[in-house]
C-alpha cells in the first residue's frame, strides 16, 4: 500500500495523539540514555516534572521560559502560514535587544509602564527589520529565506558581540554586558504582585505573549490580510492571479515574524536581566520551530507546546540540582531528544497511525452496518 | 485499575522519598562553575578540585552546578539560595552584576565570589595577584627561551587577562631586557574560554614568528596551546591549575592561581569574611608549579633567579604593574 493511498488522520489524532506519541517516544529514548549512564530514569522524569510544576517557584520559571517560546513559535507560525520558513528567529530575537536597550537606558528615569510599550515598539522595530531584510531579498531578489535568515543569525551574533563588548560595556566592568537599567526604571516581576511566583523571572511580557497569541489568531483567520497570506502560502500563482502583490505580502509577513521574535528581547532585556548580556536568546529561536510544528501553527497549539518546552527547559535545569550525576551536557541531550522527536521527526508515527486508523475504521463501519441490518431484518 | 493505583502509590512514595533526599541536602554549601565547564583542566577544574579537597578534609557534602549560558546566573544563584545552600561559592569574573542582585534578595546567605568584587555585607570577594605570578613565569619563559621571543595566548580579551599579560611581559623583560613578547587572544566572548582550536592555531603562528615558549592564560582553550607546543617540540606554560602533567617535557611550568585553595577554604562557613580578600605570592595564592614532570626543565639557575624575583616582589623591591588599576600596560 503506497502512502499516497493513506487517508489523512482525524483531526483529534493529528493534533493530540500524534504529539503525545512523539513525546512518549522522546521520553523513552531519553530514559534509555539516562539508564545507560547509570542513573534512574524514573527519578529523572520525576525531577523534570516537579522541577517544572512542583510549586509557584517552578511554575514561575516554566512560564518565563514559555514566554520566549510563545514568541518564537508564533514568529515561525505566522511566516509558515504564508509559506515562508523563518529560521532566523534566533537572530531576530537577539538583535532586537539592541532596540530594547537603546530606549530602556536613556529612559530609565521614567516609570516602567511608560518605558514598557516603548521598549516593545523598539524591540519589534529592530527584530522586524531583521526579518524584513530577508523578506525583501526573497520578494525582490528571489534569495530563499531559509538561507538568508540562517545567515542573518550569524550576522546578528557578530554584531551583538561587537556592540556589547566595544560600545555598550561600561568601562571598569570585566563581564561583557551593558550598563544596568536604574532600579526606579525596572519593570517589576509578577512575583511582586502574585507572591506565589516568589522571586522568579516571569514578568508582564507573559501577558504580552498571550495578547500576541490572540492577536495572531484574529490576524490569520479573521482579517483580509490573514486571508491573503494564507492564500499565498497555499498557492502563490492564485494570489498573483487574484491581483495581490506577493512580494508585498512576503515583506510584511517577514517583518511581523521578526517583530514577534524580537519580543523575546523585551522579556529578557527589559523584563529579566535589566541589561544586555551575550547569548540571552539561548536558542529560543530554534526551539520556536519545534513549538510551531508541534502546535500545528495554531495559537492554541503554540501556547500548549510553548508551555511544554518551557517545562522541559526549567525541569531540565532542575535535573542538575536534584541528580548531580547528570551533567549539563546530559540535560542538553535530553532536551535535544525531545526537540528531535516532537519537532524534526514529528511525522515518524503518521503513516503507521494512518494505517491503524484505516484498518480499524472500515471494520467498525462494517460492524455497525451489519448490526443495523440484523436489527431491521428481525 | 488496581494495577494503576498500586503503581501510582509507588510513584508517590518515590516522589516523597526524593523530596526527603533533597531535604537532607539543605544547608550544604554550593559551588557554581563558569562557562568553561567543570572539567576545563584549568580555572573551573581548580574550583572543582578545591571542593573535592574540602569534601575529603571535612567529610561534608556540597552541591555544584555548571552554568549553561550567561542569562542563567541569577536563576542559578536564586535556586541554591532558596534551597538553603550556605555558603554559595562561585568562580568567575562575570558574576558581579548577578550576584549584586541576588545577594540583596538573600541577606542571610553567605556568598563567596572569586575574581570579581561585589560590595555587599553578605559577600566575600576573593581576588588574586595574577600579575605577580605571571611575572615569575614570564621570567622563567625568558630565561628558557633560545630565540629570545616568548608568546602569550590569552582567552577572552578582558582586563583580567591583560593583567596576566602585563605581569608576564614585565617578568620576561626583567629576566632578559631584549626579549620580544607576542600577544594574542582567542576571542571577545565567553566562548573564547573553550576554544582550543583557535588557541592552537594562534600558538602555531607565534612559533612561526620565532617564539619558543608560549604562556596560555585561556582557561579550557589553553589545552590547545599546550597541545600545539607538545606537537612542535616547543615549550608551553599552563595556568590556574598545575598542568605540568598534561605534556611532561613540554609544559615548562604552570602559573598557579590557587582557586582550589580559595574554594576549599570558602566552603567552610566559619571562614566567611565579608569584604575583599587579596591572595598573592605571600599567601601562596599565586606562584609557579615545580614537580616531577618539569624538574628536568627548570634548571638550578632558573630556579635561583626566579626565587630571587619572588623574594624581591614580596619585599617590595620590585613593583609589578597591575593592569586593572589604570587599564594600561607599560
Amino acid at each position: 500500500m503506497s502512502s499516497a493511498l493513506l487517508k489523512p488522520l482525524p483531526r483529534w489524532a493529528d493534533v493530540v495523539l500524534l504529539p503525545l506519541l512523539n513525546l512518549a517516544l522522546a521520553f523513552v529514548v531519553s530514559g534509555l540514555v539516562v539508564l545507560a549512564i547509570g542513573q534512574d530514569p524514573l527519578a529523572a522524569l520525576n525531577a523534570i516534572v516537579t522541577g517544572a510544576f512542583g510549586n509557584g517557584y517552578n511554575i514561575g520559571y516554566t512560564l518565563y521560559y514559555s514566554t520566549n517560546f510563545m514568541f518564537t513559535g508564533l514568529a515561525v507560525a505566522v511566516a509558515a502560514h504564508a509559506g515562508l520558513f523563518n529560521i532566523g528567529g534566533n537572530g531576530q530575537a537577539y538583535i532586537a535587544g539592541l532596540g530594547v536597550i537603546a530606549v530602556a537606558l536613556p529612559l530609565q528615569f521614567l516609570p516602567w509602564w511608560i518605558t514598557f510599550p516603548i521598549a516593545i515598539v523598539a524591540g519589534a522595530a529592530v527584530g522586524g527589520l531583521w526579518g524584513f531584510i530577508p523578506g525583501w531579498l526573497q520578494a525582490k531578489r528571489g534569495s530563499h529565506v531559509v538561507i538568508t535568515t540562517i545567515m542573518f543569525n550569524f550576522i546578528a551574533a557578530a554584531i551583538m558581540v561587537y556592540m556589547v563588548v566595544n560600545v555598550l560595556k561600561p568601562a571598569g566592568i570585566l563581564a561583557p554586558e551593558s550598563a544596568m537599567i536604574a532600579p526606579e526604571g525596572r519593570m517589576p516581576k509578577l512575583g511582586a504582585f502574585i507572591p506565589w511566583f516568589k522571586n522568579t523571572d516571569v514578568n508582564f511580557t507573559l501577558i504580552l505573549a498571550l495578547i500576541c497569541l490572540v492577536g495572531a489568531y484574529f490576524l490569520i483567520w479573521h482579517t483580509r490580510f490573514g486571508f491573503a497570506m494564507r492564500a499565498l502560502g497555499q498557492n502563490p500563482t492564485a494570489t498573483r492571479y487574484a491581483g495581490m502583490s506577493n512580494s508585498r505580502i512576503i515583506m510584511i509577513v517577514m517583518t511581523m515574524s521578526g517583530a514577534l521574535a524580537g519580543m523575546v528581547a523585551v522579556n529578557q532585556v527589559f523584563g529579566v536581566q535589566y541589561r544586555l548580556v551575550l547569548d540571552y536568546v539561548a536558542d529560543a529561536g530554534f526551539v520556536g520551530i519545534a513549538v510551531a510544528l508541534m502546535g500545528r501553527n495554531h495559537p492554541v497549539g503554540i501556547l500548549l507546546a510553548a508551555i511544554l518546552f518551557g517545562a522541559l527547559y526549567q525541569g531540565g535545569n532542575e535535573l542538575q540540582y536534584v541528580i548531580p550525576g547528570l551533567s549539563k551536557e546530559m540535560v542538553v541531550v535530553i532536551q535535544a531528544l525531545v526537540i528531535l522527536f516532537t519537532g524534526a521527526m514529528e511525522g515518524l508515527f503518521r503513516p503507521g497511525l494512518q494505517r491503524i486508523f484505516m484498518a480499524l475504521s472500515p471494520r467498525q463501519k462494517a460492524g455497525a452496518i451489519e448490526a443495523n441490518s440484523v436489527k431491521s431484518g428481525g | 485499575m488496581n494495577f494503576i493505583s498500586k503503581h501510582l502509590g509507588a510513584l508517590a512514595a518515590g516522589v516523597a522519598a526524593s523530596v526527603l533526599v533533597a531535604g537532607a541536602a539543605f544547608a550544604d554549601p554550593a559551588v557554581i562553575y563558569d562557562l568553561g565547564g567543570k572539567f576545563d583542566k584549568s580555572f573551573n577544574e581548580a574550583a572543582y578540585n578545591g571542593a573535592e579537597a574540602w569534601k575529603k578534609e571535612t567529610g561534608g557534602t556540597f552541591t555544584d552546578l555548571e552554568l549553561q549560558n550567561d542569562a542563567q546566573r541569577e536563576q542559578a544563584l536564586r535556586r541554591f539560595a532558596s534551597q538553603g545552600a550556605n555558603p554559595i561559592v562561585m568562580a568567575g569574573f562575570s558574576w558581579g552584576t548577578a550576584l549584586g542582585t541576588v545577594a540583596a534578595e538573600f541577606p542571610d546567605t553567605h556568598f563567596v565570589v572569586i575574581d570579581a568584587v561585589v560590595d555587599a555585607p553578605n559577600v566575600q570577594s576573593i581576588i588574586f595577584d595574577e600579575h605577580t605570578g605571571s611575572f615569575l613565569v614570564g621570567a622563567i619563559a625568558a630565561l628558557k627561551s633560545q630565540t629570545g621571543t616568548v608568546g602569550f595566548v590569552g582567552g577572552m580579551d578582558v582586563p583580567i587577562i591583560h593583567k596576566f599579560y602585563c605581569g608576564y611581559a614585565q617578568g620576561a623583560k626583567a629576566a632578559n631586557p631584549n626579549v620580544k613578547v607576542i600577544e594574542n587572544y582567542t576571542g571577545t566572548t565567553p566562548a573564547a574560554w573553550n576554544d582550543p582550536v583557535t588557541a592552537g592555531e594562534l600558538t602555531k603562528a607565534q612559533f612561526d614568528a620565532g617564539a619558543d615558549v608560549v604562556f596560555a592564560a585561556a582557561g579550557g582553550s589553553g589545552l590547545g596551546v599546550l597541545q600545539a607546543a607538545a606537537d612542535a617540540g616547543k615549550f608551553s606554560i599552563g595556568v590556574d591549575s598545575n598542568q605540568n602533567y598534561l605534556h611532561p617535557g613540554s609544559v615548562l611550568t604552570s602559573m598557579l592561581k590557587r582557586v582550589d585553595v580559595a574554594v576549599q577554604n570558602s566552603l567552610t562557613d566559619a571562614n566567611f569574611k565579608p569584604g575583599l580578600t587579596v591572595l598573592g605570592l605571600k599567601e601562596n595564592g599565586v606562584g609557579y608549579a615545580l614537580d616531577e614532570h618539569n624538574q628536568a626543565l627548570i634548571t638550578e639557575d632558573i630556579k635561583t633567579a626566579v626565587d630571587k624575583f619572588s623574594a624581591e616582589i614580596q619585599s617590595g623591591a620590585i613593583t609589578v604593574h597591575d593592569y586593572t588599576v589604570d587599564n594600561t600596560c607599560p
